[in-house]
């Protein structure tokens, strides 16, 4: 820094402070939520990892035992039942509530009439509570009399056992899944389909090409990067499924044990074990870390 | 080419534009259709067979939309107004045979939905006056004060949002029930809700962005006339940014009443349980009447209808501003 006058120096002496103080002002400002972030996102970050390699009874202190939390879950099971069960899941749920949104968007997008009640009923189901969904299909999945089945009979179809067997019970749960959340999906599309110029529509028009050439042509290469975003976000928030397993099949059904509620059980039911609860959520992060990473590099990069 | 380049968030999207057509109904296809352009084109509706076509596939899919997404709602509704006997029938009734809509003060007084609703309720509210007082603070302090450092703090903050939820449910959790230096428990308390859900980048992300754009002029012409930076706050960046304001009250009202895994966790005192771990409980009881289950559930549901009808616009609005860049 160049001191060299008694003017610089005079300036520099009464600025100083008063950068000081405006820094302390605007830490002010941002003291609490840093302290929360600090207390419930960055520090857990940290611990959770620490957690992965400890012992945690709460009756003496925290021992570390390296690797012995992974290895026991290796040798467990239900690990790879529920890791087999999360992939599973998400396979379904990406066939279904991947394709059926941007399908149901396409076709909203040429209906002229009504807009705004198609919206509004694609986008109910997302406002219900989770539980309520849950709880009502549980009514609807009744293999007695439950709704689907009654309809079922009605026209004289065979009727299923819907959660209750372990062939449809994931299938059930990604029904469930994909009707509840598919409404943010198709919005997000319907937005996307409404940025495309319509002088490309205008073009291919003039050249002759059909509708379907159209939607090959035009539509699907101009939402590539809003599908491939939506693809990555589902994949994360599939792969974190809980309440449907949770509540429709319960947290001990081979068939449907997910990863979450693997972490669930192993901390907040029989074991208390958070050690091996921590190491499974660390595998997890590591998986969907993967796919978050990715996801944020395609949506910043872009500002 | 992002969502939100075209749409600026202040800016309504074709949901709410739609919304506003529907009034004055368009004469013609061509019309209806004015503004932007799909894959069937006007010139192609025009056609008698095409035009039928369109009118079939309307009325289709709006009978499809009616059938899955509303007639669940409807059924829950009305079935809770239903006899149990009635409920229970091999052939259900699509109108209730007799009324019974004292069904809802049952459950409302005997289930008590009521308490539930009101701890919710205050939960809800809390969690957004403490999301929206510290968020606000730190996007404000991030765009206009620029202290030293704020793009490591903004950068750290951001990067939470790769943390996925169920990886920090385990030692948020113990955070919860051991807060460090101060060594406080939180667990049944509505601070277990309300401080993990301030830590929302999303939402600093959101406000940051918007008062970005609060023109720097505006600020030190306030500040010139003698202006702190609380006063400038409050006076003209607050009063500015109502839509993003909005935006994010209303998803930090909604994901509070929506939530379920991390208040099923810190609540566990049935008394001080949100409605949704209360309904929850009360099925895995197995005593609970279906009627009066529904009941409950409906109730559940009502405020977010409520005030997803109300909000419509910022909903939709904020979905397409954040779905993208979340």
């Amino acid at each position: 820094m160049a001191i060299g006058t008694a003017a610089a120096r005079g300036t520099l002496r009464v600025r100083l402070p008063r950068r000081v103080s405006e820094n302390l002002l605007a830490y002010g400002f941002m003291a609490a939520g840093i302290a929360c972030f600090a207390l419930f996102s960055w520090y857990p970050l940290v611990r959770g990892v620490l957690l992965s390699f400890q012992q945690v009874n709460f009756v003496t202190a925290p021992s570390w035992v390296g690797l012995a939390n992974f290895r026991a879950l290796v040798g467990d099971p239900m690990f790879w039942t529920a890791w087999r069960n999360t992939l599973y899941f998400t396979g379904l749920a990406l066939l279904l509530g991947y394709a059926v949104p941007f399908a149901v968007a396409v076709l909203l997008n040429e209906l002229r009439h009504l807009k705004g009640f198609f919206r509004v009923a694609v986008y109910l189901p997302v406002m219900l509570p989770p539980i309520v969904t849950v709880l009502l299909w549980q009514y609807f999945y009744d293999p007695g009399n439950g709704l689907f089945n009654t309809i079922l009979r009605g026209v004289h179809l065979p009727t299923s056992q819907w959660t209750q067997s372990s062939s449809t019970a994931m299938l059930s749960l990604v029904l469930v899944s994909t009707w509840a959340n598919m409404g943010s999906a198709t919005l997000i599309y319907l937005a996307g389909l409404q940025s495309i110029p319509s002088e490309l529509y205008e073009a291919a028009e003039v050249e002759g090409a059909s509708v379907w050439q159209r939607l090959r042509h035009v539509t699907i290469p101009h939402s590539r990067f809003v599908l491939l975003v939506m693809l990555l976000v589902q994949v994360v928030a599939t792969m974190q499924v809980f309440i449907e397993p949770f509540q429709l099949t319960g947290t001990t059904n081979p068939d449907t044990v997910t990863i979450m509620v693997l972490i669930y059980r192993y901390a907040f039911t029989v074991n208390h074990d958070f050690g091996l609860a921590a190491a499974t959520s660390v595998l997890l992060f590591v998986v969907l870390g993967a796919f978050s990473a990715i996801y944020l590099r395609l949506t910043r990069g872009r500002d | 080419m992002t969502v939100t380049a075209q749409h600026p968030p202040a800016a309504p999207v074709e949901g709410v534009e739609g919304q506003r057509r529907r009034r004055r109904r368009p004469r013609t296809l061509a019309a209806g259709a004015a503004g932007t352009r799909t894959l069937v084109s006007a010139a192609d509706l025009r056609r008698r067979r095409s035009r039928a076509l369109y009118f079939a596939v309307l009325a289709v899919v709006t009978v499809l939309f009616l059938l899955v997404f509303f007639f669940p709602l409807y059924w829950m509704a009305t079935g809770a107004l239903k006899s149990p006997t009635e409920l229970a029938l091999p052939a259900p009734t699509l109108i209730p045979r007799t009324l019974h809509p004292e069904t809802y003060a049952k459950a409302w007084n005997e289930l008590q939905i009521a308490r539930f609703f009101l701890n919710t309720a205050f939960y809800a509210l809390g969690g957004w006056l403490v999301q929206l007082a510290m968020d606000v603070g730190v996007a404000y302090a991030l765009s206009k004060l620029r202290p030293v450092l704020g793009w490591l703090v903004l950068g750290m903050m951001l990067a939470s949002l790769m943390l996925p939820p169920a990886a920090l449910l385990v030692p948020a959790y113990l955070t919860v029930t051991n807060v460090p230096l101060v060594h406080v428990n939180l667990l049944n308390t509505p601070w277990a809700l309300w401080l993990p859900a301030a830590a929302n980048a999303f939402n600093i992300y959101l406000l940051k962005r918007f008062f970005d754009q609060i023109p720097t002029d505006l600020i030190d012409a306030a500040r010139l006339d003698g202006a702190g930076p609380l006063r400038v706050l409050w006076s003209i960046v607050l009063p500015l940014s109502r839509p993003i304001l909005a935006v994010v009250s209303i998803f930090a009202v909604v994901g509070v009443w929506k939530d379920f895994l991390w208040p099923l966790l810190v609540l566990q005192d049935p008394r001080a349980q949100t409605l949704s771990v209360a309904l929850s409980r009360l099925s895995s009881t197995g005593r609970v009447p279906a009627n009066e289950m529904l009941a409950g559930m409906f109730i559940a549901s009502l405020p977010m209808i409520a005030i997803f009808l109300v909000f419509q616009r910022s909903i939709i609005n904020g979905l397409s501003a954040g779905g993208l860049k979340g």
